[in-house]
This record gives structure tokens, C-alpha cells and sequence, in this order.
């Protein structure tokens, strides 16, 4: 299993410096995979919708997921509620490239997430802060993402969580050994994570921005504040211009401290999202899970 | 030594590291200016092929790569690479770099469950690790291409000239020997 759980990282390894897109039809993943996406997450409503509408949001259809599967030859990623092990299992039963443990679809458990270690296909999960990303890894996580605020197209939250991050593990770096301990105590992680992030400076998986990217500067402030990709979900397919900016926020990912280059890919893409400012929230997503 | 990685999307951290720690001096090619930079190697990094030729062609970076493959600059890639590098996929209408007469098959092994990582000989070096993740392999080869390497009777190494291909990962793996084998070739050994 050790084996496998390498494997499982070393996919996300080979997603970096890359954009991953929410999309709902074949359709809209052949537009993603075109416009140059590393992956796709398929799922029957993107986050907006999820929460323009209301109601429990599960795992969705599988014949949905399939029909996806087979549109591209990039990775397919699918969502399945926190804590229901058994909506990861169908996923890795359609033989699903990654499971996204999400806190966008209504929590199916309060206390546990999924071990994530009885599974042979690769988890990414959400996190707000160094102690949650600390124990989604020990649980099986091989990937991380910011948990951001989903459909909102306001990038603050995405923000809030990397900058949290960043900042905690400069803290651990700089750290006397013996402190190592306590930290793992405040943090209520295991000490050999700890460890790991004082001795490298970084998580041991690949850490993602995810959460109200909207437009490719938005991608782009994510990567210079230490994403090694981005996921976009609501912001491309609730724009006016999909496909055009797609591809600009591809580019803006891969030159990101480029600023006349995302300047002039930022030039005529149409309407953005209109997106919901932190303020006018109702539910929380982020708040899922911990 | 110098040694430029393309940069645009995938694992190419991974092979800056290893080439750093053989002694290479290394640096990134994301967009055109970069390649006013001399450099003796090309490294194609793992990633998603479609997305990574995709930007080659839109950022430029193109034309300009292939002419300096096709010239005789050594190139080594790694999977996507060596999707890009290879005259023909048999399951996919794209060709890129055209640099290696060899006919690649796509995701080989199938989806995510079906990545692996297996010993085997590579020739001259000896046994060595090899992780493949969703990755390529060669179906055939012009009889011209040198065999490096072969798993269940699929290849999965080969070389013709200044031009190395690879389906599976050795920048992940912590084993330097196909890394320093593409510095050999780059000195000309």
C-alpha cells in the first residue's frame, strides 16, 4: 500500500504548473481539456449552481462520470461527500484518476473523514490551515488543496487559507527541534509530519489553490503566493467566454510572475462570474470538515 | 553544463533537482526569452502532454525547440516527453516534436489504477526503479533506435542519437543513473 500511496502522489506531481477545471458534460470537458487543463473534476452541478440551489449535494451519477471518462485522455476527477467511504468506493469502482473528498457537497459525517489509506486510488483534499492539511495527509490525502470559498468567484478566502498555510510552515521551519513537539501538540497532527515540514519547508503531497479563482490574475496571485496549480471551478464555465478564458488562465498559471503577458491575456474575456463577496455568504463550505 | 527544462506544465522541479545534485547548472524555459539562454541539454519533463504541447505552440516556444532538437542539441524526455518526442501515437492524431522514430501508445496502462513501479534493466546502467504513472510506452521502433529498456515485453526506454525517451519517472525515484546517463550524452561520452 506504501507503494501505491507513492503512486497516488506522484500523479499529483505530474498535474503541477497546471490548471484544473470543473466541468458538468462531455461538452464542457473536451473545452477544458482544449483549452489546455491538466485534469478535469466532473461533477453534475458546478459549485454556484450547488449553491444557488440549495438542498444536500451528493456524489454524482456515475453514468455522468463515465460519459466524461471517455470524452477526454486527461485525468478525471470526481467529488464525493466527507466521511461517505462508500461514494469513494463507487468512484474507485469506475475507476476514478482522483477522488476529491469535498466540502462543497453536503458532509455525509461530522467527525470522520475517509481513511483514506484503505483506498488504491489517489485523494485530494481541502484544507483551511497547516493542522488541517497535516491530518487529511495522515489520513491518506495525497494531494492537498485551499478549501477557498467554492462558487463564489471571490478569491479572498483562497487566499486567507494558502497565506495561512505559507505562514505556519515558515513558523515550523524556523523552529528549534524540541519545539518540533509542541507544535505537533498545538497543531494535533503527528510529530513525524511535523518533521517532515520543518526539515523540506513544504508539505510532503502537492498543495493547490482552489475556492473562487475567477480570472487568470486571480490564478496567478495564487501561484506567486505559493500554489503549485490551481483548481477553477464555477469561474470558467459561469463566464461569458469559457473557452477563451480557460486558455488564459492555463497561460497565466504556467507564466505567472509574467505581468504583461497575464495583462494581455486578461484583455477581452468577456464577463467574469458574478461571484458573491464574503460578506453576502450564507453557508460556509469551508467550514465543512476539519 | 547546461541543461534547460521545459517549465509550461508537469514534474520539471523533480528533474531540476536531480540535475542539480549530478552538477548541472539548470534553468527553466517557460516562455520565448528564455531560450536566448545557450544551453547544452533539453530535459522534457513528465506532465500532460496535451496541455504542454498546447503551450509550446501558443507561447512560441515551438518551432524554435524543435529546431534546436533537429540540429542535434541532446533532448532526454520523460513520459509526456517522450509523447512529444515520438513520429507517431497510435492512439492519439497528435505529433509533435517528431524527433524519435517511434510509435507511442497514450495512457498504456489505463487509468490511475493501472500506474505501477517495477525493477528492470536498463542497458548499460543495470537494474534500476522505474514508477510509470498513467504512462506511455513504445509500441515499435525504426530499426535505427537503440532499445534502452523493456517491461513485460513493452518498451520503455530508447534512444537514436542526441535523443532519449523515456515512459516512465526516474526524477521521482531518487535513482540518478538515467540522469547522469543523458549527462553523458550530453558530453558527449
Amino acid at each position: 500500500m506504501e507503494n501505491r500511496y507513492e503512486l497516488n502522489k506522484n500523479l499529483a506531481q505530474m498535474l503541477k504548473g497546471g490548471v484544473i477545471m470543473d466541468v458538468t458534460t462531455p461538452e464542457q470537458a473536451r473545452i477544458a481539456q482544449e483549452a489546455g487543463a491538466c485534469a478535469v473534476m466532473a461533477l453534475e452541478r458546478i459549485p454556484a449552481d450547488i449553491r444557488a440551489a440549495g438542498g444536500v449535494s451528493r456524489m454524482s451519477d456515475p453514468a455522468m462520470i463515465k460519459g466524461i471518462q471517455e470524452a477526454v485522455s486527461i485525468p478525471v476527477m470526481a467529488k464525493c461527500r466527507i466521511g461517505h467511504f462508500v461514494e469513494a468506493q463507487l468512484l474507485e469502482a469506475i475507476e476514478i484518476d482522483y477522488i476529491d473528498e469535498s466540502e462543497v457537497l453536503s458532509p455525509a459525517d461530522d467527525k470522520y473523514h475517509i481513511d483514506k489509506t484503505k483506498f488504491k486510488v489517489p485523494f485530494v483534499c481541502g484544507a483551511k490551515d497547516l493542522g488541517e492539511a497535516l491530518r487529511r495527509i495522515n489520513e491518506g490525502a495525497s494531494m492537498i488543496r485551499t478549501k477557498g470559498e467554492p462558487g463564489t468567484g471571490d478569491v479572498v478566502q483562497a487566499v486567507r487559507h494558502m497565506r495561512m498555510m505559507q505562514s505556519e510552515i515558515r513558523r515550523l521551519v524556523s523552529m528549534r527541534e524540541d519545539e518540533l513537539f509542541d507544535a505537533a501538540k498545538l497543531l494535533q497532527v503527528p510529530y513525524d509530519l511535523v518533521k517532515y515540514v520543518h526539515d523540506n519547508g513544504k508539505l510532503p503531497v502537492v498543495n493547490f489553490a482552489a475556492g473562487g479563482v475567477a480570472t487568470p490574475a486571480d490564478a496567478a496571485l495564487m501561484m506567486q503566493l505559493g500554489a503549485e496549480g490551481v483548481f477553477v471551478g464555477s469561474g470558467i464555465f459561469k463566464s461569458g467566454n469559457p473557452a477563451k478564458r480557460a486558455a488564459a488562465i492555463v497561460k497565466a498559471v504556467t507564466n505567472y510572475t509574467d505581468a504583461k503577458l497575464i495583462a494581455q491575456l486578461s484583455e477581452n474575456l468577456g464577463e467574469a462570474m458574478v461571484g458573491i463577496n464574503e460578506q453576502e455568504i450564507e453557508l460556509l463550505m469551508a467550514e465543512r470538515g476539519k | 553544463m547546461t541543461i534547460a527544462v521545459l517549465a509550461v506544465q508537469g514534474d520539471f522541479a523533480e528533474h531540476e533537482a536531480m540535475l542539480e545534485s549530478l552538477g548541472a547548472e539548470v534553468f527553466e524555459i517557460r516562455e520565448l526569452s528564455d531560450l536566448d539562454r545557450p544551453f547544452d541539454g533539453l530535459v522534457l519533463p513528465g506532465g500532460e502532454s496535451t496541455v504542454q504541447g498546447k503551450l509550446l505552440r501558443e507561447l512560441g516556444l515551438f518551432e524554435p525547440i524543435r529546431e534546436r532538437i533537429m540540429s542535434g542539441t541532446p533532448v532526454f524526455g520523460t513520459c509526456a516527453g517522450l509523447i512529444l518526442l515520438a513520429k507517431r501515437l497510435s492512439n492519439d492524431d497528435n505529433v509533435y516534436f517528431d524527433a524519435l522514430p517511434v510509435t507511442v501508445r497514450r495512457n498504456a496502462y489505463g487509468r490511475q489504477l493501472g500506474s505501477f513501479y517495477a525493477e528492470e534493466e536498463f542497458k548499460g546502467i543495470g537494474k534500476i526503479p522505474m514508477t510509470f504513472i498513467r504512462a506511455p510506452y513504445i509500441e515499435s521502433a525504426a530499426e535505427d533506435v537503440d532499445i534502452l529498456a523493456q517491461v513485460d515485453g513493452n518498451i520503455v526506454a530508447a534512444r537514436r542519437g542526441n535523443v532519449l525517451g523515456i515512459s516512465f519517472h526516474p526524477e521521482v525515484d531518487g535513482d540518478t543513473s538515467v540522469h547522469r546517463y543523458f549527462l553523458d550524452m550530453v558530453e558527449g561520452k
